[in-house]
């Protein structure tokens, strides 16, 4: 196994993000949301949220809004054009919005490899918390890292 | 919502047809979602790593499947949603999302439909697979 597994239970620098009310709008744009709840302050708040929601899947943005976002892959020696992201999961506590600072917590749960070796997988666990500490969502990610050298 | 206390289990969600995806759209998103992997946006470092060309970021579809839920329910309504990236969705793909029904329970004290999802290109490819949890009240 290419990767070594004492990486397991390796936890990385917690990252801080301000949610900001413009960020949300591109993001909108970038993935053709219309829905103004999603992108005008007036219906969000009309539809009882107390600013712009963020939407389901940007939580993934607040690890990558660090200087270098693959830092974690080089630490574990594996070169980025190996890895293909396997599956992504959010389990939701509640809703957040623009305005809030949210911090993500990055570690790693899981290493195991699959068809003698040719795919490994790493397990990503993050848990996003508010500026209380309290918990917001909880983000898993497997990455799968090609291991051509195995090949027969 | 009408549609949403009218949900048994193989009720299908109206599903979210998508344009075909451009090179500006990868561009817009590697910069809104904070993904700056070049692989997605840079066809040097694509070739350089033996690919034809720029492929979509996985969390692009992820973002178009949210999009699927946040129209049918208000997304305070949902607990949970995860996806496998089966495929990778080539630059000029256009995807559809669709989710179907496939159990209700109550859990905590509400009622909650378990989705399974999916989003295919227009060749028949299957990129995306996942399953979503929603409160339906």
């Amino acid at each position: 196994m290419a990767i070594d597994t004492k990486h397991v239970g390796t936890s990385f620098e917690p990252v801080t993000m301000d949610i900001e009310r413009g960020r949300l709008v591109a993001f909108a744009r970038a993935t053709g949301q219309v829905d103004p709840v999603y992108c005008d302050l007036d219906a969000a708040r009309k539809a009882g949220h107390p600013d712009l929601p963020v939407p389901p899947s940007f939580l993934f943005a607040i690890e990558l809004e660090v200087p270098d976002p693959f830092a974690w892959a080089t630490r574990m020696d594996i070169d980025l054009n190996t890895v293909l992201h396997g599956e992504q999961r959010f389990d939701y506590h509640r809703m957040a919005y623009a305005g809030e600072r949210l911090t993500a917590s990055p570690r790693i749960d899981d290493i195991y490899s699959k068809h003698s070796g040719v795919l490994e997988f790493i397990v990503k666990r993050s848990a996003v918390t508010d500026e209380a500490g309290l918990p917001v969502a909880d983000l898993t990610s497997i990455i799968v890292v090609r291991n051509p050298a195995v090949l027969p | 919502m009408n549609a949403v206390n009218a949900v048994v289990v193989g009720t299908e969600l109206p599903a979210l047809a998508l344009p075909v995806i451009s090179r500006g759209t990868l561009a817009l998103f590697a910069g809104a979602s904070g993904d700056s992997n070049p692989i997605h946006i840079d066809l040097d470092v694509a070739r350089s790593a033996g690919l034809d060309d720029v492929f979509a970021q996985g969390m692009l579809s992820m973002a178009y499947l949210g999009r699927l839920l946040t129209n049918w329910v208000p997304q305070q309504q949902i607990r949970s949603y995860g996806v496998r990236f089966v495929a990778i969705t080539p630059v000029l793909g256009q995807p559809t999302c669709t989710a179907r029904v496939t159990a209700i329970e109550d859990v905590d004290g509400e009622r909650r439909a378990t989705l399974e999802l999916a989003v295919k290109l227009a060749d028949g490819t299957t990129t995306l697979t996942g399953d979503a949890v929603v409160a339906l009240s």
